[in-house]
């Protein structure tokens, strides 16, 4: 249970990192919060021989307001963005989803940067990235780019990041008034990672629905974006029938993978329900802002 | 041989400090280079809690945490929670009274949680509760006693004058 022997490497600048990601990418690993890192470290189902500790690249932790949205750094922490102000107004969706990740412990050290280049499909801030068309930023000695999020998430565990490519921030647009959004999922005991989640925004004007971004995790081995049930919600006030033709719409849909936790059928019959509870709440929320009484901020 | 690295912390109050690897955790070093053995090691993958300390007053896992990412910061272990020989803190206290331990196992890693939960919410409900220790994993006592601890030391040190900071 102990690591194999690397060579830990502290810059305390971006410049810094990305050289050393340019001499060490393919035989190293980026390290920021540790929380999936050092367990498959410790497993050794990783070898890495170098590992970039971005941990003291201050410019890295800043959380923003900007023009058009939230500008969230890598190595921002989950337990941070989950008490910050502008994202429990400006980003519901993604407060929403913070609490469900693992336990507060595990919070204060893991980033949003990691979970989102982890890469996991059954983590919640991929579907809420997905859902939200965040843009992601790297970082190299050869420039930086902008990646959309539908572009970003390959397969599991595999991103669009090349190995000598840093993320740098991740950008959420901003909501417009009349948005409300929810996360559900159910795991095992929790605090697990789920067995399905779903990520859920719309926006209401005069009663109907004008956006609706829905996203699922675990059912797939990339986080899943059900475009034509987002169709299906436009324009209707989301009642009863709507919501249960798009959760039957979603079961129809997903191809999830049985195993040792669930069966496909359970997962598949899991996703509807959570759809409609995660549809229901984030309409409601919404109705709410509309009628000016947002109870969004914490 | 990777990199060796000299790390400087403060642990419970007093400057310490140890030549390590790279690869050493938190956990092995305050174990094995400072002799704080207070400190458990269950399953070595972030799972269980028993190896919970506060970082900067904050729980966090010294298992999966490098002892050279912690340089510069300020450690919190079960031995300093309480002076040598007593008195024990109020959250040692009621686990005691209420049986919220048997082996004794998680005990430090749920000791050092209810301490940082009481410093931030000294009303703690009891989903306030759950949700600070369901990280970590008793095999024996049973969770029941333990939350009853919590409510104790909460009920008795309410009265003192605590200062709540939040970003
Ligand atoms: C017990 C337990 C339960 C958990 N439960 C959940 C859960 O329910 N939901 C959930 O989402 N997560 C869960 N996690 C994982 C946790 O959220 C991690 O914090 C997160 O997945 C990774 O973030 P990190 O900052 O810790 O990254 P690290 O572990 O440091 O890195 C993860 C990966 O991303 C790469 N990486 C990190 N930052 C960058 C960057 N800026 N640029 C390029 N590559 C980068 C690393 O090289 C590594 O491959 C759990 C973890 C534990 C230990
Ligand atoms: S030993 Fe660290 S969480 Fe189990
Ligand atoms: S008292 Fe034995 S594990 Fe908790």
């Amino acid at each position: 249970m102990k690591p194999i022997d690397f060579d830990l490497h502290r810059p305390e600048t971006l410049d810094e990192a990305l050289d050393l990601l340019a001499e060490h990418g393919d035989d190293g690993k980026v390290l920021a919060g540790g929380q999936s890192l050092l367990p498959l470290l410790n497993f050794r189902l990783a070898r890495p021989a170098h590992l970039v500790d971005v941990g003291r690249v201050a410019s890295l932790a800043v959380l923003r307001r900007t023009a058009t949205g939230v500008t969230v750094g890598a190595m921002v922490r989950q337990a941070s963005a989950e008490q910050s102000p502008a994202v429990a107004s400006h980003c519901p969706l993604l407060a929403a989803a913070l609490p469900n990740i693992a336990h507060p412990p595990i919070r204060n050290r893991g980033t949003l940067g990691g979970s989102l280049a982890h890469g996991d499909p059954a983590a919640e801030l991929p579907s809420v990235a997905t859902a939200l068309d965040a843009v992601f930023v790297a970082a190299s000695i050869r420039g930086r780019r902008e990646i959309p999020a539908a572009e970003f998430f390959r397969t599991h565990l595999v991103t669009a990041l090349e190995p000598d490519e840093l993320l740098t921030e991740i950008r959420f647009p901003a909501t417009d008034s009349g948005t409300g959004a929810a996360f559900a999922e159910v795991g095992r005991r929790r605090g697990d990672f789920a067995l399905v989640g779903v990520a859920a925004q719309v926006t209401v004007a005069d009663g109907r629905v004008t956006d609706a971004r829905v996203c699922l995790s675990g059912v797939a081995d990339t986080p899943s974006r059900p475009k034509d049930v987002e169709d299906m919600l436009r324009g209707t006030a989301a009642d009863d029938d709507v919501v249960r033709d798009a959760a039957n719409a979603v079961r129809e849909t997903v191809e999830p993978v049985g195993d040792l936790h669930a069966t496909a059928d359970y997962r598949r019959h899991v996703a509807g329900v959570l759809l409609a509870r995660a549809l229901r709440e984030a309409y409601e929320t919404a109705e709410r802002s509309e009628d000016g009484h947002d109870l969004r901020i914490a | 041989m990777g990199t060796r690295h000299r790390v400087q912390l403060t642990v419970n109050g007093e400057r310490r400090s140890g030549d390590t690897a790279g690869r050493t955790s938190l956990a092995d070093f305050l174990r094995d280079t400072l002799g704080l053995t207070g400190t458990h090691l269950g399953c070595e993958h972030g799972v269980c809690g028993a190896c919970t300390v506060l970082l900067d007053g904050s729980p966090v896992r010294s298992c999966i945490l490098l002892a050279a990412q912690a340089d510069g910061h300020d450690v919190r272990t079960i031995e300093g929670v309480s002076p040598p020989g007593g008195p024990l803190s109020p959250v040692q206290e009621a686990f005691c009274e209420t049986h919220a331990m048997q082996c004794g196992f998680c005990t430090s890693g749920m000791v050092l949680a209810s301490e940082a939960l009481l410093a931030t919410t000294p009303h703690p409900d009891d989903a306030e509760i759950d949700e600070a220790l369901g990280g970590n994993i008793c095999r024996c006592t049973g969770y029941v006693q333990i939350r009853e601890a919590v409510r104790v030391a909460a009920a008795r040190t309410a009265d003192d004058e605590r200062v709540v900071v939040r970003d």
